[in-house]
């Protein structure tokens, strides 16, 4: 089951509400890093949770804080989260996920903070690891010279089995779904719950984008994959794969390049 | 008219064309709302003779959409010291696209679309290429694999996941 059981620096650690695991291959980077690692993402969760009163977007949702004021980090991420509302035509909306149209930006920062926090074993030496924050992947390097990276796409009914496997290096996939925590994802040019699939992985370039895009597709549904795969912003650099609620999986020329065949 | 005058107007069309076939992807197939905002009079406009009017960044197009003119303007003599100039026919990757200025007193005072990639109605044009998907049964596998990606889970969720199965082999 287990592709490898070559050593490696493993760490796992709950932050942001889910697990987060860590596998770093040769070259190894000192325990500190790891250590940075994590405490970066809990400061990241600190400042942008929705359930902490104090937190700088708290505090923005309410009007205590004033957009201009707020850290860099905060600004880069309102705005980018207004780029991929733009870019998605409302299908990925920091503003319209709750019902009372409340700031949430969530469904961007954990992909951006493992991404960032990424940075930091590259600039340790790093070549060679995987983040997994609650399923969503940064995947750098290979697992063993000469082979990339073999990620499962769990299978939405059994969460012991993959519908499929990617063989990915320097690669972010993000799965969004509605096997985890229930039908959460609403269409947010809509406002209704999502229908027609069960989940959509995506890979892309970073995580930061290709979890919103996975979250925007989802929400499209059908439509979402040929829409991921013309969009100028999206087609060139991001794959789609999708289970339907018919149990069938269809996916975008691009993800070939990814699928494993032989299983 | 002076002829370099002319020039610039075909090469005002042709940014515009290529305005046109850039701003449509903003859309979202199956939206219902579709018009082209550049399919709108442009007023105030100046053709100065002289002056080669070069298409602007946010129109310039990419290595491979990049399209193609397939004809040279020809002026349409009209009455009231007004002339309209067709646009050369511009191979977008929508489909074929031609405009018409409408020019009065050295100023653009209409722009009109006589060519619209096929099936869409005037004044709109989005549609994406249909992409090729692929599509097949679900199996449930048991492959080698290093990692999982799935819909996010909770710490509890956790607990039940093959990742953890898979961290406690590596750290166990």
């Amino acid at each position: 089951m287990i592709a490898s059981t070559e050593a490696s620096m493993r760490r796992v650690e709950s932050i942001m509400g889910t697990t987060v695991s860590i596998d770093v291959r040769p070259p190894y980077v000192g325990p500190e890093v790891l250590d940075a690692v994590v405490a970066q993402l809990r400061d990241i969760d600190a400042r942008f949770s929705t359930y902490r009163a104090d937190s700088e977007v708290s505090r923005l949702g309410c009007g205590e804080l004033r957009a201009e004021d707020a850290s860099l980090d905060v600004r880069h991420v309102l705005a980018a989260c207004d780029h991929l509302a733009t870019v998605t035509g409302g299908a990925f909306d920091a503003r319209g996920h709750r019902p009372n149209g409340q700031l949430d930006p969530s469904g961007y920062v954990k992909g951006w903070a493992v991404e960032e926090a990424a940075w930091l074993i590259d600039g340790a030496g790093g070549r060679n690891y995987w983040i997994n924050a609650g399923g969503d992947i940064v995947a750098r390097g290979h697992a063993e010279p000469g082979r990339p990276w073999r990620v499962g796409i769990r299978h939405p009914d059994r969460a012991d089995k993959m519908a499929s496997v990617l063989a990915v290096t320097d690669r972010a996939v993000a799965t969004s779904g509605d096997y985890e925590r229930g039908a959460h994802i609403a269409d947010a040019r809509v406002g209704r719950a999502a229908s027609g699939l069960r989940s959509v992985t995506v890979v892309g370039p970073g995580l930061a984008f290709t979890d919103a895009y996975a979250t925007a597709v989802f929400a499209m549904g059908r439509d979402g994959l040929g829409w991921l795969a013309s969009n100028p912003e999206t087609a060139a650099d991001y794959a789609a794969y999708s289970i339907t609620d018919d149990g069938r999986a269809i996916w975008t020329e691009g993800m070939e390049h990814y699928l494993v065949r032989e299983g | 008219m002076p002829k370099r005058g002319l020039a610039a107007l075909a090469i005002t069309t042709v940014a515009l064309i290529l305005l046109l076939s850039f701003k449509t992807p903003d859309e979202i197939p199956g939206s219902t709302t579709g018009t082209v905002a550049v399919v709108e009079p442009v007023t105030g406009t100046t053709i100065v003779p002289g002056v080669t009017a070069a298409p602007t960044a946010t129109a310039a197009p990419t290595a491979s959409g990049a399209p193609k003119a397939t004809a040279t303007p020809a002026p349409t003599a009209a009455s009231g010291g007004t002339t309209k100039v067709d646009g050369p026919v511009v191979e977008t990757r929508y489909g074929p696209v031609q405009v018409e200025l409408v020019v009065s007193g050295g100023k653009i005072k209409d722009v009109v679309a006589l060519q619209l990639p096929s099936g869409r109605r005037s004044g709109q044009i989005s549609n994406y290429s249909a992409p090729i998907l692929h599509d097949e049964a679900v199996q449930a596998q048991s492959a080698n694999i290093d990692l999982v990606s799935g819909a996010t889970y909770t710490s509890d969720g956790y607990a039940q996941s093959l990742q953890a199965a898979i961290d406690q082999a590596g750290i166990g």
